[in-house]
C-alpha cells in the first residue's frame, strides 16, 4: 500500500468513491468482511452475556464439575478461549481480505 | 519505607527519565508528539496497550476484589478481556484507516462540521477527567499506604512525572514507560502466581477444593452473587466493560502509533495474548491473598482489597518481593495516567485548538506548543482535583469512564463506519444522548445517594437503583443517534463511499 502513497499526481486526482466503491471486486470484499465478522460477534456476545444471565438468573452453573471447580469457571475459561480462538481465527482471514484491498486499490487507482 | 523499596522507586524513576530524555530528542513534530511517528512496530504497541489497559485497578483491585468477593472478583477480568473482540472486529482497523490523532478525527473523515468535532472531543475530555481523578486518587492512598508519605506528596509526585513524561517526551516516552511497566507487571505477575501453586502443590483442582474452606464466605466464594445480588446491575456492568474499552480515548489513541491497520490489527491480538495471561493469574493472585494472608488483615489494610497483591507477596516472599510488587504498582500508575494526559491534550490541542479555533491551519510549531501546554494544563487540573477528592469514594468514577465511553463514543463509532444514512446531527446526537443519560443516571444512582451514611455523597433512596447505567445510557446512545439522523434530512452518499472505501482498503491520499 505504501507504493501508492508515493504516486505524484494522486494529489490533483478527484476520486470517484462511489464508481470504485460499486464495482463487484469492492462489494465482495465488503460481503467477504461481513459474512466472516457478523456471526462471529453474534457468536460471542450471546456466549459472553449468557454467563451473568445464567449466574444471576438461575444456578445451573454452580454444580460442581471437577472437584471443586464449578461450571461458572470452567464456562469463563471458555470464554478465554473464546477470545483467542476468534482473534487467532480473524488475523488468518483477514490476510485475505488485506489480499483483496490491495488488488482493488491496484486496479482503481493507478 | 524499607532500604530494597526505596532503591527500586528509584530505579524506576531514574529509568524512565532517562527514557523520557532520550525520547524527548525524537519529540519535535506533533506527529511524533501524539504518535511517536506511527513507527511502533505489532509487539511493542501491543505491550503498550496491555501495559495502558491493566492499570491499578486492574492489577491491585481484581486482585483484591478476587480475594474477598471471589468469582464476583473474575467479572472484571472476564469483561476487560472479552471487550478486546469488539476492539478487533470493530474499532481498531477503521480507526486506524480513517483518524490522524484522535477519535473525533475518524468521525470528522466523514462528518466534517465543528460542532461534531467539538462533542466529540467533549465526550473524550470527559472520559480523560474522570479516569484520570480515580487513578491519581488511588495512587495517592496508595502510595501513602506503600511508602509511608503523606497523600498530598504522593499525587504530587505521580502527578510532576507524568507531567514529564509527556511534555517532553510525547507518545514515545509515555509508549515505552507502559511497555516497561507491562513487562515487570507481567514478571510480578508470574512470580507470584507460581509461589502460589507451588504451596498448592500444583494441584488445581486441590486449589479450588481448598477455596471452598478457606474464607468466610465459604462455598458461595466459588459462585456468583456475593457482591452482585441484583442480575441487572451485573447485566448492566458487563454491558459497560464488553462495549466501554472500544471507546476509551486513551486506548483508541494507541491505534495511532502503528503504521497501518496490519500492525494495529496485530498489535491487538498481542495486547490480547497479554492481557488474557494476565487475567487467568488474577485468580491466582485472588485466591493466594484470601488462603495466605487472610480476608481480615487485607480488609484492615484498605477496605477495597487494594492492598491485597502487595500483602500476598510478603506472605510469600517476604519485604524484597513486597517491594518488587509495590515499586511494579508504582510503575503501573505512572504508565496509566501519562497516556491518560496525553489522550486528554489530544482532546485540547488538536481537536479544540488545531482544528476547531486554527481550523486545521495551525504551523507545526504552534501544534506542539498547544500539545505540550494542554499536557500541562490537564495534568495541573487533574492533579488540583485529587487533591481535593482524597475522601472521596472514587472508585465509581472508572465504570462511570467506561459507561460513557460505551454510551457516548461507540454507538457514534459503529453508525460512522457502518451506517450509510448516518448523518451530522445524528453524530452529535448519538454522543450528547450517550454522554448525558450516563452523567444524569450516574449522578441518581446508589454511588451518589445510598440509603448507608458514608457509603456515598447523600444519604437516602437511590432514584435511579443500578449502580452502573450501561444497561439504560447504551441503547441511549444508540436510539439518540438513530433520531437525530432520521430528523434530519440530510445524506452524504458520496461521503460514505469514500469512507467505507478508505476504512476497508487503507486507502490514504496523497497530502495525509
Amino acid at each position: 500500500m505504501e507504493t501508492f502513497g508515493k504516486e505524484k499526481e494522486q494529489g490533483e486526482r478527484i476520486l470517484d468513491y462511489e464508481k470504485i466503491v460499486a464495482t463487484s471486486k469492492f462489494q465482495q470484499l465488503i460481503q467477504k468482511k461481513r459474512n466472516f465478522i457478523v456471526p462471529i460477534i453474534i457468536v460471542f456476545l450471546i456466549t459472553y452475556f449468557l454467563l451473568p444471565i445464567l449466574t444471576g438468573y438461575t444456578s445451573i452453573l454452580e454444580h460442581k464439575a471437577i472437584g471443586w471447580i464449578t461450571w461458572t469457571w470452567l464456562y469463563s475459561l471458555g470464554l478465554f478461549v473464546m477470545v483467542w480462538v476468534f482473534a487467532t481465527m480473524y488475523v488468518k482471514k483477514a490476510e485475505t481480505f488485506d489480499q483483496l484491498a490491495e488488488e482493488i486499490i491496484e486496479e482503481n487507482i493507478k | 519505607m524499607s532500604v530494597p523499596a526505596f532503591i527500586l522507586f528509584l530505579i524506576i524513576l531514574l529509568v524512565t527519565l532517562y527514557i523520557t530524555y532520550w525520547a524527548a530528542k525524537r519529540t519535535k513534530t506533533a506527529n511524533e508528539f501524539y504518535t511517536a511517528g506511527g513507527g511502533l512496530t505489532g509487539w511493542q504497541n501491543g505491550l503498550a496497550i496491555a501495559g495502558d489497559y491493566l492499570s491499578a485497578a486492574s492489577f491491585l483491585g481484581i486482585a483484591g476484589a478476587i480475594a474477598l468477593n471471589g468469582f464476583d472478583g473474575f467479572y472484571y477480568s472476564i469483561g476487560y478481556l472479552t471487550a478486546y473482540l469488539f476492539v478487533l472486529f470493530i474499532v481498531a482497523e477503521p480507526l486506524r484507516n480513517l483518524g490522524k490523532y484522535t477519535l473525533a478525527d475518524m468521525i470528522n473523515s466523514r462528518f466534517s462540521e465543528r460542532k461534531v468535532r467539538a462533542t466529540a472531543a467533549l465526550s473524550s475530555i470527559t472520559i480523560v477527567i474522570f479516569y484520570m481523578i480515580a487513578q491519581l486518587v488511588g495512587a495517592g492512598a496508595l502510595i501513602k499506604l506503600l511508602l509511608g508519605i503523606e497523600y498530598w506528596i504522593a499525587v504530587l509526585i505521580v502527578g510532576v512525572m507524568m507531567t514529564i513524561y509527556v511534555l517532553f517526551g510525547g507518545m514515545t516516552a509515555t509508549s515505552w514507560v507502559q511497555i516497561i511497566k507491562a513487562v515487570l507487571l507481567m514478571a510480578g505477575t508470574v512470580i507470584i502466581s507460581f509461589l502460589v501453586l507451588l504451596k498448592f502443590n500444583f494441584n488445581i483442582v486441590g486449589m479450588f477444593n481448598e477455596m471452598s474452606q478457606a474464607t468466610p464466605h465459604g462455598e458461595n466464594y466459588l459462585h456468583s452473587g456475593i457482591v452482585f445480588k441484583n442480575p441487572l446491575d451485573l447485566l448492566s456492568m458487563m454491558l459497560a466493560l464488553v462495549l466501554g474499552t472500544a471507546g476509551l480515548p486513551h486506548i483508541l489513541m494507541r491505534f495511532f502509533t502503528v503504521k497501518d491497520a496490519q500492525t494495529a490489527r496485530a498489535s491487538v491480538v498481542n495486547a490480547t495474548w497479554v492481557v488474557g495471561i494476565f487475567y487467568v493469574m488474577t485468580i491466582f493472585l485472588g485466591f493466594g491473598a484470601a488462603k495466605f494472608v487472610g480476608s481480615e488483615t487485607i480488609i484492615a489494610e484498605n477496605p477495597a482489597g487494594n492492598m491485597a497483591a502487595p500483602l500476598l507477596a510478603k506472605a510469600l516472599g517476604g519485604d524484597f518481593l513486597m517491594s518488587f510488587v509495590s515499586a511494579v504498582a508504582f510503575a503501573t500508575i505512572l504508565a496509566v495516567v501519562a497516556g491518560l494526559v496525553l489522550s486528554g491534550a489530544s482532546a485540547f490541542a488538536h481537536d479544540i485548538y488545531g482544528q476547531i479555533i486554527k481550523k486545521g491551519k495551525a504551523t507545526e510549531r504552534q501544534q506542539v506548543l498547544a500539545a505540550r501546554w494542554a499536557s500541562v494544563g490537564v495534568a495541573a487540573f487533574s492533579i488540583l482535583l485529587a487533591l481535593g477528592a482524597q475522601s472521596l469514594n472514587v472508585a465509581f468514577l472508572v465504570s462511570l469512564a467506561f459507561c460513557v465511553a460505551a454510551s457516548a463514543n461507540l454507538p457514534v463509532i459503529v453508525y460512522t463506519i457502518y451506517w450509510k444514512k448516518f448523518n451530522t446531527a445524528g453524530a452529535v446526537t448519538a454522543m450528547l444522548a450517550g454522554l448525558i443519560t450516563a452523567i444524569v443516571l450516574v449522578s441518581i444512582s446508589p454511588n451518589v445517594i445510598h440509603p448507608e451514611a458514608g457509603k456515598a455523597f447523600f444519604v437516602g433512596d437511590p432514584i435511579f437503583p443500578l449502580t452502573n447505567p450501561a444497561l439504560i445510557s447504551v441503547p441511549a446512545g444508540f436510539i439518540g443517534g438513530l433520531i437525530g439522523t432520521l430528523v434530519s434530512a440530510k445524506r452524504d452518499e458520496k461521503k460514505y463511499a469514500e469512507v467505507t472505501f478508505k476504512a476497508n482498503t487503507g486507502y490514504k491520499e496523497a497530502e495525509m
